[in-house]
């Protein structure tokens, strides 16, 4: 969902600290134009898995260790999204792995 | 409130059979897309839902209670239509008085603001509005009317871009401070998707589709490779066309995917509504 995508990066790139308040849902569902219920499911999404919590009455935070768990999940998925589409491609341009590693060093370098 | 409920409705024009045996569940407080081609069904069902014209067969209940020439039920259901029900000559800000007549929940100050947001001139007659401005007035009433069904049939007929992402705020807004159902018919299934909670797809008068708006966007996909991998791939797959560009195949699907499953050389991507919803139409096999 691309809602949940925006807010991972929010909170990721600093814009929404740890216990710091997120929009709510209506301010959510105007922004981007979605209904309100789908951004009720984004939000709800993201406090299953413990990157939001709600403070009654209070509204929508971002929990503390948010960072670090959002960090890991993505380093998780770091292979899916990204190694195996770059073989993918280096496969169908001849590349070879050494080719691919030493674009990697300069990569690193740069 | 248990919502809006058509049972097994069919409505004949002399010869032409408008629905057939039509039956569909609307809940309390979601927004409904109901679409179609020209002519497939959708305003008559609005019409019959909204007891302006009458069925030949079925029912159709508002929290179990027949609606059709019930007033405490026709009061919570506002239908907006082509059809023009105002004296020419009235003036907006009269006629929206009018309306408040009709519907007892009828909100002034609101529709005032809309006329604001939408920055329509409310001394102006009904007679000498343009299309757009006319179905602003007609949104403007529509939404100001509080009743528990708004029945939006094209409620974007002649609007300019700008007033079409007003209109889809007012009914975000709406959702959020005051929520009822709303039932919008349209063409423009692309930009209006993202308001809806619910798809309702009519065909020839029947409905040949009723699920939620992202489950149907979770399930269709685009499958694009060579044309013998494709056909390998799509075999178990509920397939709603296939299209061949010179060696490739581009295959349109219904399903749960796994990304992990898809062999190599094959690109699956996402179908947006108004693709999956041509693909459906057009797809032989109906109830799919």
């Amino acid at each position: 969902m691309q809602l949940v995508d925006q807010i991972e990066y929010g909170i990721l790139s600093g814009v929404f600290p740890e216990e710091s308040q997120v929009p709510s849902t209506a301010e959510i569902s105007l922004h981007y134009g979605i209904n309100p219920a789908t951004s009720l499911k984004g939000i709800n999404q993201l406090v299953d898995r413990g990157v939001l919590y709600k403070k009654r009455g209070m509204g929508i935070f971002v929990a503390p260790g948010a960072v670090e768990l959002l960090t890991e999940k993505r380093k998780k998925d770091f292979y899916g999204a990204f190694i195996r589409k770059l073989v993918c491609e280096a496969k169908r341009l001849n590349l070879s792995q050494e080719e691919i590693v030493s674009m990697m060093d300069r990569g690193f370098k740069e | 409130m248990s919502g809006m409920d058509v049972e097994k409705v069919t409505k004949r024009f002399g010869n032409v059979n408008a629905l057939r045996d039509v039956s569909v569940h609307f809940d309390p407080n979601k927004v409904y897309g109901l679409l179609g081609s020209n002519s497939a069904g959708k305003s008559t069902l609005l019409n019959v839902i909204a007891g302006r014209i009458f069925a030949n067969e079925g029912a159709v209940r508002m929290d179990g209670v027949p609606v059709p020439e019930n007033d405490s039920a026709l009061r919570n259901i506002f239908l907006m239509s082509e059809t023009n029900l105002y004296p020419g000559n009235m003036k907006i800000h009269r006629a929206l008085k009018w309306t408040a007549k009709f519907y007892p929940d009828f909100d002034e100050a609101y529709a005032n603001r809309l006329a604001a947001e939408f920055k329509i001139d409310p001394n102006k007659k009904i007679k000498s509005l343009s299309t757009g401005t006319r179905t602003i007035f007609k949104i403007i009433a529509a939404l100001a009317s509080n009743a528990a069904y708004l029945l939006l049939d094209e409620p974007t007929l002649g609007l300019d871009a700008e007033n079409r992402e007003i209109f889809y705020q007012a009914i975000i807004r709406k959702c959020t401070e005051n929520p009822c159902t709303i039932i919008i018919a349209t063409h423009l299934i692309e930009e209006a998707s993202v308001i809806f909670d619910h798809v309702v797809i009519v065909k020839d008068g029947r409905i040949i589709r009723d699920e939620s708006c992202e489950e149907l966007l979770r399930k269709g996909r685009e499958i694009t490779g060579s044309a013998s991998a494709v056909e390998q791939f799509i075999q178990d797959k509920t397939v709603l066309g296939v299209e061949s560009f010179g060696g490739q195949k581009t295959a349109y699907c219904l399903g749960e995917f796994n990304s992990l499953s898809v062999p190599e050389g094959l690109r699956v991507s996402g179908m947006n509504l108004q693709k999956l919803f041509i693909r459906m139409v057009h797809s032989q096999e109906e109830g799919i």
